[in-house]
């Protein structure tokens, strides 16, 4: 599966509206937690979940945790998605 | 993961506009019945996301007052020893799905033994219908003693009077139910398959857990949700999501979050008397394989040791297994009554006999207002239904004119029906009476025919949503295997039941002296392939007779027969002809079709003691009505010159 730059932040912005039931956010690289009211602990996780199902990938709890911005999410998804073709 | 458990599939998919459906919910005056087109709603397979969205709406609606009946009200207090926030807005749209307008009460994390005993905590004051312990086998004190029944037998008993103490301050404060958990097995073994044979092994205490405390339910009276047997069902590797308990300590997978609150909802509807009561079933190609008016009762597949039978015989037993814990048999089938009945009492590997069905209703109308019929004789309202059909038309149909009843989705594979019957979990029950024990037997010997009330409205709207194209063809190479079959197979739906064989029908291919249609139909469920056959032979002056007309059954009720009769009405203008002649030939299998002349219009011009007529059509005055589908005539080179293919693609839409 390849997969450019601006299709992953297109699934991204369509999974952020539904987990934050919010029509209005478009993700940027710079997007954060503090950007977007309800991105509590527990609705990142239910983020992340969706993330790893909706690209069919799995990341690490290690990799979770280092995760500050929207970019950062985009590179980890590039990186598994490099390394599953 | 496994599709059926995981993403329910004997529940219809979400629709694509599920949020924007939602929102216009939320927004709409305080006239609109929000209820019910809540439930509508949750009535699909929804994932953990749309599942939190609905619930959203419903706390919104709760906070303004509005109205959410028809749905009953539930308090539900849930003590976990885990994360329970993804399971709460779950648990309040699942329950919608079952009909409850559920509240849920949510404690802080880890907090069950504080609130119970408490008299003035949050649980013990807000006065829940029920608690459900929603413990996972980490809260438990399982101390291993590998291979120690005494100590292993302690562990146990210890952690029976730990939850019994958790049920005693619930009930000295509140006057609660209390539902338990089975705990679900961890994957991992210290030996191997030695675990479950040692005592004292993780999984041995934990089995020895969970059948403790299913005895003690049995005793106490109260509720048992059985977890463990969930889990065991998806699979343990599946149902314990490591990375997800590391990370925010949820005791099992997000991906069956909803399964699991669907069960939730299952035991607080059938508490609220909820539990479904009838099972109706569709007969050909549900209860056996093949179609018994056109296959004959040696044909229909029902036999063990042949694969597509045995499907089929799975259904008859679970059918028959769930009558006799007490769900009332039914049976909703487009057939003659006799036909229908055939099976039932000729048939030697049938399971179900014709004394164990409530109602039987065969005949040709459409199935909703056979339903509503069968409610009313069973003076039952339409929510205690279930109606099991292969055909996803007809369920589309049942669901979109009679929405309380409950009408799986069902895979290609027939060997699933029984499975997905199952796992819809329609029947969940929190006891078993002496009355249920009896109530199969007030049905025996019934097996009775209710006459029907008037039909139900909204058929024309449904037939539009079905967005159907019907698709001309005069025969050709192509079609012609699927010709021959149909003229040798078809019983029912056949004016004259005449036989022809292949190079009868590639004769006909290029005889000028005849006309003929192949007939297709698609809609929103895909293509039906070929659905009607037509032969009509230029007879004399201007004349054509109609030699061979039938049609699938399955396409009964959609106004086909009109389409069809249009078409043939347009070429026999383009070829000069001014009279249409039909004639009905009756047979054992065609009763059917004794009318179908009468109603397309045609005047009756003869009748015979054995029962033929014949008819005749005016063609120039004919006009009969059509039906909401769009029409694509291809290959006919009747009316247009050889070169001019694209004219030759005619395209009409009757609505």
């Amino acid at each position: 599966m390849t997969m450019d730059e601006p299709q992953i932040y297109g699934r991204l912005t369509h999974i952020f509206r539904d987990v934050f039931d919010e029509d209005s956010i478009t993700v940027t690289p710079e997007l954060s937690a503090l950007d977007v009211e309800g991105w509590d602990s527990l609705t990142h996780v239910r983020l992340i979940m969706t993330v790893q199902k909706t690209f069919k990938i799995k990341f690490s709890n290690a990799e979770i945790g280092k995760l500050q911005r929207v970019g950062d999410l985009v590179k980890l998804i590039q990186e598994r998605a490099a390394s599953a073709r | 993961m496994n599709s059926l458990y995981a993403d329910l599939q004997w529940l219809p998919r979400a629709p694509d506009d599920f949020s924007e459906r939602l929102k216009s919910m939320r927004d709409a005056a305080p006239a609109f019945d929000l209820g019910t087109n809540l439930q509508s709603l949750a009535r699909h397979a929804l994932n953990l996301n749309q599942l939190t969205k609905l619930a959203r709406v419903i706390d919104r609606a709760r906070a303004e007052r509005r109205s959410l009946d028809p749905l009953v009200p539930f308090r539900l207090a849930v003590l976990s020893n885990s994360t329970t926030d993804f399971i709460a807005p779950a648990l309040v749209a699942s329950a919608v799905r079952h009909g409850i307008s559920l509240e849920v009460i949510l404690p802080a994390y880890d907090q069950a033994a504080q609130e119970v005993l408490s008299p003035d905590s949050q649980v013990n004051r807000s006065k829940p219908d029920a608690v459900l312990l929603a413990l996972d086998f980490r809260a438990l004190p399982l101390t291993l003693s590998l291979g120690d029944g005494d100590a292993s037998c302690a562990t146990v008993a210890g952690i029976l009077g730990y939850l019994q103490s958790l049920r005693l301050g619930i009930k000295r404060h509140t006057n609660a139910i209390c539902i338990f958990q089975t705990f679900a097995l961890p994957v991992e073994t210290l030996f191997g398959s030695l675990d479950r044979v040692l005592p004292g092994t993780m999984r041995s205490l934990v089995n020895n857990v969970n059948d403790a405390l299913s005895a003690y339910v049995r005793e106490s009276g109260d509720i048992l949700l059985d977890v463990s047997a969930l889990a065991d069902t998806v699979g343990l590797a599946d149902w314990h999501d490591l990375q997800l308990w590391n990370l925010a300590k949820c005791s099992f997978s997000d991906q069956l979050v909803p399964l699991y609150a669907d069960h939730v909802a299952r035991i607080v509807a059938a508490i609220r008397g909820k539990s479904r009561k009838v099972l109706i079933l569709d007969l050909d190609n549900t209860v056996w394989g093949g179609v018994i008016g056109d296959d004959g009762l040696e044909g229909i597949r029902v036999a063990q040791g042949d694969a597509t039978g045995e499907a089929h015989l799975a259904v008859q037993q679970l059918a028959l297994g769930l009558r006799d814990r007490g769900i009332v048999l039914a049976v909703c089938s487009k057939n003659s009554d006799a036909t229908a009945r055939l099976p039932f009492e000729k048939h030697a590997e049938m399971i179900l006999k014709l004394n164990h069905i409530a109602v039987f209703q065969a005949n040709w109308n459409d199935k909703a207002t056979n339903i509503q019929a069968i409610a009313e004789e069973l003076r039952l309202g339409l929510d205690a239904l279930v109606f099991l059909d292969d055909n996803p038309v007809e369920r589309g149909l049942v669901r979109r004119l009679l929405p309380q009843v409950a009408v799986p989705e069902l895979p290609d594979d027939a060997a699933y029906y029984a499975r997905t019957l199952a796992a819809a979990g329609y029947f969940e029950s929190v006891a078993f009476t002496s009355e249920d024990r009896e109530r199969a037997g007030l049905y025996q010997d019934n097996a009775k025919r209710v006459r029907l009330q008037k039909n139900i409205g909204g058929l024309e709207a449904y037939l539009i949503s079905l967005d159907m194209t019907i698709t001309f063809k005069p025969f050709d190479a192509t079609g012609r295997a699927r010709i021959v079959q149909l003229i040798n197979k078809s019983n029912q739906y056949n004016l004259t039941t005449r036989r022809y064989t292949e190079p009868d029908v590639a004769a006909a291919e290029c005889d000028p002296g005849v006309f003929t249609l192949q007939v297709r139909l698609a809609d929103i469920f895909g293509d039906n392939g070929m659905i009607s056959v037509v032969i009509c032979r230029a007879d004399g002056d201007r004349r054509w007779d109609i030699d061979t007309w039938l049609m699938s059954c399955r396409v009964l009720g959609r106004r086909v027969e009109n389409m069809v009769l249009r078409e043939i009405l347009r070429h026999a203008r383009a070829a000069g002809v001014r009279t249409l002649t039909g004639i009905y030939l009756p047979t054992a299998r065609n009763a059917l079709v004794l009318d179908h002349y009468e109603k397309l219009g045609f005047r009756r011009v003869a009748e015979e003691a054995s029962g033929i007529t014949r008819w005749e059509l005016n063609v120039e005055t004919a006009n009969p009505p059509g039906a909401p589908m769009k029409t694509l005539s291809l290959g006919f080179r009747l009316d247009v010159a050889p070169d001019a293919v694209d004219e030759a693609r005619r395209e009409e839409t009757v609505r």
